[in-house]
């Protein structure tokens, strides 16, 4: 099981988002997209997602096309994004926001399972569940993010900016999970992000993302160590 | 006293009713962000549909059972074959926000004017199932009734019914969670647009018991919800169009202040009443007088 994508092309209306986009992301692997503001990170996600059309090119999971697909039938074929902006749902307690994306999966034994085990990966989410999503910290919002994908038992996560706004530590903890999730629910990763020094230092793969176009695929060690790269993303 | 008596019992049963029609339109707002003046429409219709099954049957709970379902089916059809087509096609620009609302008031139109061409435009009228004369409280007859006490008692139980819906169930969650947040619904593998249309179907439903309720006082001919529309919906904003629970309080300040005033000051206050409630809240309260509080903005 890959991610494999193709030429990908995306419009954002008359401007070109994503241009000519190709990279793949093997199974069990985390793929980090680093790249400036405006460099179609996120619009890139969305169109993997089935939350955005894209023009030309393509994507396959598993060998099988996702474009054009709605979101609602990736997530429930393994796909999961957790959207930028910590998206918890702030009139719903910390357990509907994890019960979300449980509701429609028939094991509802597995279901209370995969939300035990979202509990002990996030301790304090287990101590907020009555509470609204809405009364969180960032930090918290973004465990809650990540948990409720993780409650949907998926294959593929794709996670758009995890580290935004929040507090170096928290960042740290939030990577640290992340890189621990891979093997322990045998998940290949797609890691969008700003914060390209955190994102490469827990990445296998690195993609640099320039106003819409690849300008480097390469391991993310050698990312780190490559002169232009520290330069333009990493600042020394 | 009598009149201080009559004058509440009164304001809860009339704001039951405009609750129901409340109800309807916050739900297809929450879930939507349309305001459904159709609603009007489909609430005549179901009562029509529920006139016709009385001629037949002779009975208003056979009636009552018929247009509450009709009113969820046709509240289904219009979403699906309606306004989801429109969603589909409008997606950019000023227009979309006009759009959807003008649609439902084309189709309020369109409703209307089928009604008149199937049942004519003279009026009819539904008997209730028990007495509307006034009932005798200390002594004296008070203009509140046994139909009265009925439609309390239905309003009630269907609050409790889709409060109980609403938060102890999945579907409940679902339709709660695309209302909110129609994204992260998708992303968690919810299929927004069958929830959505579920909401209109409930609204439908709301509204079909609504006309159930409301006509037996009335007589039916194809606009008489557009009074009942409007109390709906100036209800509804009272209540910040966002919760059922707003909406059933906005029907209640809304329906208290028509009937004290009315009884205490003037009848002529009716109407001017309602929209002096609504033009003070948008005043003082724009967001609603039972709007959430805003959640941490982390």
């Amino acid at each position: 099981m890959s991610l494999v994508v193709e030429n990908l092309t995306i419009d954002h209306g008359a401007i070109r988002a994503i241009s000519n986009v190709s990279f793949t992301v093997a199974q069990g692997e985390l793929a980090a997209i680093i790249g400036a503001n405006g460099a179609g990170k996120t619009t890139l996600l969305r169109t993997l997602s089935g939350l955005k059309e894209s023009k030309s090119g393509s994507a396959t999971w598993n060998g099988k096309s996702i474009l054009g697909k709605r979101a609602e039938d990736l997530a429930r074929s393994g796909i999961m994004h957790v959207s930028d902006g910590k998206s918890v749902i702030a009139e719903l307690t910390v357990k509907e926001n994890l019960a979300l994306a449980g509701l429609w999966r028939k094991d509802k034994k597995d279901v209370a399972k995969a939300t035990d085990e979202v509990v002990e990966l996030f301790p304090i989410l287990g101590q907020r569940m009555s509470q609204a999503g809405g009364s969180l910290s960032g930090g918290e919002r973004q465990m809650l993010a990540i948990g409720r994908a993780l409650v949907a038992r998926p294959k593929l996560l794709l996670l758009d900016e995890p580290s935004l706004g929040l507090a170096p530590l928290i960042i740290e903890q939030i990577f640290q999970t992340i890189k621990s999730l891979i093997n322990k629910m045998d998940l290949t990763v797609l890691l969008v992000e700003q914060n390209a020094m955190g994102a490469l230092k827990i990445a296998d793969e690195g993609i640099v993302l320039n106003l819409g176009s690849v300008v480097a695929v390469d391991s993310a060690q050698n990312l780190l160590n490559d002169p232009a790269v520290r330069a333009a993303y990493l600042g020394y | 006293m009598s009149e201080f008596i009559t004058a509440v019992l009164t304001s809860l049963s009339s704001g039951a009713i405009y609750a129901l029609m409340s109800i309807a339109l916050v739900l297809v707002w929450r879930s939507t962000r349309v305001i459904n003046f159709a609603q009007a429409g489909q609430a005549v219709l179901t009562t029509y549909i529920g006139y016709d099954v009385i001629q037949k049957t002779g009975s208003y709970w056979i009636a009552l059972a018929v247009a509450v379902i009709s009113g969820a089916v046709i509240g289904a059809i219009i979403d699906r074959f309606f306004m989801r087509p429109i969603f589909k096609r409008v997606n950019s620009g000023p227009i979309v926000m006009i759009a959807p609302v003008a649609a439902t008031l084309g189709l309020l139109g369109i409703v209307q004017a089928l009604i008149g061409f199937k049942w004519g435009l003279t009026n009819q009228s539904i008997e209730a199932p028990v007495s509307t004369n006034g009932i005798e409280v200390l002594g004296s007859v008070i203009a509140f009734s046994k139909f009265n006490i009925l439609v309390l008692i239905f309003v009630s139980v269907a609050m409790l019914l889709l409060t109980l819906l609403f938060q102890r169930t999945n579907i409940g969650l679902a339709l709660r969670a695309s209302a909110y947040s129609p994204e992260i619904a998708k992303l968690s593998g919810i299929k927004v647009d069958t929830v959505r249309t579920l909401g209109w179907a409930i609204a439908g439903a709301s509204g079909g018991l609504a006309g159930m309720l409301y006509i037996p006082g009335y007589f039916l001919y194809p606009n008489a919800m557009d009074l009942l529309l409007v109390f709906g919906f100036i209800a509804a904003v009272i209540g910040g169009l966002e919760s059922l629970f707003g909406a059933v309080a906005g029907a209640m300040v809304l329906a208290f202040a028509i009937n004290f005033t009315t009884t205490y000051v003037s009848p002529k206050l009716f109407f001017p009443t309602a929209f002096i409630v609504l033009v003070l809240v948008l005043l003082v309260r724009p967001a609603g007088l039972f709007a959430a509080k805003k959640s941490r903005r982390a």
